[in-house]
């Protein structure tokens, strides 16, 4: 980050306040790094984690939640482990995903973004349980990246390792057993979008 | 011993080798597996990353249905171990059911659950085949482990009980310091250019340490570490051949189930040119 953007950051409490009603609160952090030293995704990220949850503590929301960096992060959960503060850094990278989602940003890694709905789009279609075939299927469809698949070969290098699967009994056809409780989880998916 | 089982999705696809050698050793070690009745799927990434209600909900669910059960919870995906015990952390503890009290329910990792003292000591006097000279490095992954304030995991860095089985077993078991480092599985469909870059650098550790196959107990990490080898192989073009076996896999090597063959004949990456080479599958060629 350059001087003068970091001369230009107007400090502001809010998004502190809301991460702390989250149960995540991120006001102890005291610059150690250990969650950036430790994180293994750090070549993919625009901001390291340390900078993630101290321009949050700064309020400026802006910034982390457009930020590839909670989409990336695998929640291998390694910073949270290792914050001698307690921070919980990623938990506050999922709630900067969902926040962003739910705020309509635009979201930096749609690939990422496409495939956590998809995914639960395939449980909620399979009433509870997850059909990995049908998640392949509905996410090849969404990821809106089959011609540029198809046409550097890299979907055909997909649909043969999909094929080695089913012929080695890995991937089966079929959808999951149908539960007792599928109107319960279909109550679950109902509330959780309310 | 009688407990309660939570296979996961993954397990009734993907993970169809995990299930199999998880059902035929069990009995091999006196364990009953009850599977837990009407489970639903946990959520896994998806649901923790962007509706935090519904990953709650979901493994609630799953939870509350072990309690009713009252058998202590063995669960094989660390994925939804992690899950559960999240659940766990979030719900209260049923303190009376009708004037008695109800043993608490434990959620178990399968790994911890069949490597406690005594089943690594009658596991010991039941190996018919040892493994010798099969030299691995155990690849224990993320989410059974960590946080530990979730999983109640001591050794949460540096993990030794399945290195313990290994050694159990006959095997060589070799030290690296990778063993609990993510494989990004959890990004394996939607950024495999992420995959390439961490699960490369397992291999490449692997093989410093003089491994010749890596030993899991997810299979998230199974699958991102078998799946994807050819591809990787190309992009950095060169060979790798580093099978990726099952801790459960093993056992049945060991105490030679007849089913070995068809469990490892699932895998991408073929184990069993490497275990005929060693000896250890002599008995099924």
């Amino acid at each position: 980050m350059s001087l003068e953007k970091q001369i230009a950051i107007s400090p502001a409490g809010e998004l502190a306040a809301k991460l702390n009603s989250a149960q995540l609160p991120v006001d102890a952090c005291y610059q150690c790094k250990k969650c950036s030293s430790g994180c293994p995704l750090t070549f993919a990220m625009d901001l390291l984690p340390d900078q993630v949850i101290r321009l949050a503590l700064l309020g400026q929301e802006e910034q982390v939640l457009g930020a590839v960096t909670p989409w990336v992060c695998s929640s291998c959960e390694t910073c949270t482990t290792r914050c001698p503060n307690g921070i919980d850094i990623a938990g506050v990278m999922d709630w900067l995903k969902e926040e962003a989602l739910r705020r309509g940003y635009s979201i930096p890694q749609v690939q990422i973004s496409r495939f956590h709905q998809s995914f639960l789009e395939t449980v909620r279609l399979g009433g509870g349980r997850l059909s990995e075939p049908l998640l392949l299927g509905l996410y090849s469809l969404r990821s809106g990246k089959t011609l540029e698949k198809l046409k550097s070969g890299e979907l055909k290098d997909e649909l043969l390792l999909g094929w080695e699967l089913v012929r080695r009994g890995r991937l089966k056809p079929k959808l999951p057993k149908k539960l007792k409780g599928a109107g319960e989880i279909a109550a679950f998916f109902a509330k959780s979008e309310r | 011993m009688k407990v309660s089982y939570y296979p996961g999705c993954s397990l009734e696809e993907t993970a169809i080798d995990y299930a199999e050698s998880i059902a035929a050793v069990a009995p091999l070690l006196d364990l009953e597996l009850a599977e837990l009745e009407d489970w639903n799927c946990c959520g896994a990434s998806a649901a923790h990353s962007i509706n935090h209600t519904l990953a709650l909900d979901l493994s609630a669910r799953n939870l509350l249905i072990a309690r009713q059960a009252g058998l202590d919870l063995v669960v094989p995906c660390a994925l939804c171990f992690n899950r559960l015990k999240v659940a766990e952390k979030a719900l209260p503890v049923p303190q009376e059911n009708k004037g008695k009290t109800q043993p608490p329910v434990k959620v178990w990792d399968l790994l911890d659950y069949l490597t406690q003292p005594e089943f690594l000591k009658s596991l010991a006097g039941k190996v018919v085949r040892p493994l010798a000279g099969l030299k691995a490095v155990c690849y224990y992954g993320c989410l059974a482990a960590r946080p530990p304030k979730v999983t109640d995991k001591e050794a949460y860095e540096n993990p030794g009980n399945m290195e313990a089985l290994l050694r159990a077993l006959g095997a060589e078991p070799l030290d690296w310091s990778y063993k609990t480092d993510c494989c990004g599985a959890g990004l394996a469909l939607a950024r495999p250019d992420i995959i390439d870059t961490l699960v490369k650098r397992l291999y490449d550790r692997a093989l410093a340490a003089g491994a010749e196959c890596f030993v899991v107990s997810c299979q998230m990490c199974q699958a991102n570490l078998d799946l994807p080898q050819k591809r990787i192989a190309k992009k950095a073009g060169r060979d790798y051949y580093l099978p990726v076996l099952y801790f459960t896999e093993l056992i049945g090597l060991a105490l030679a189930h007849p089913e070995v063959d068809k469990w490892l004949a699932r895998h991408l990456v073929d184990p069993r040119p490497l275990l005929k080479k060693l000896g250890a599958l002599s008995a099924f060629a």
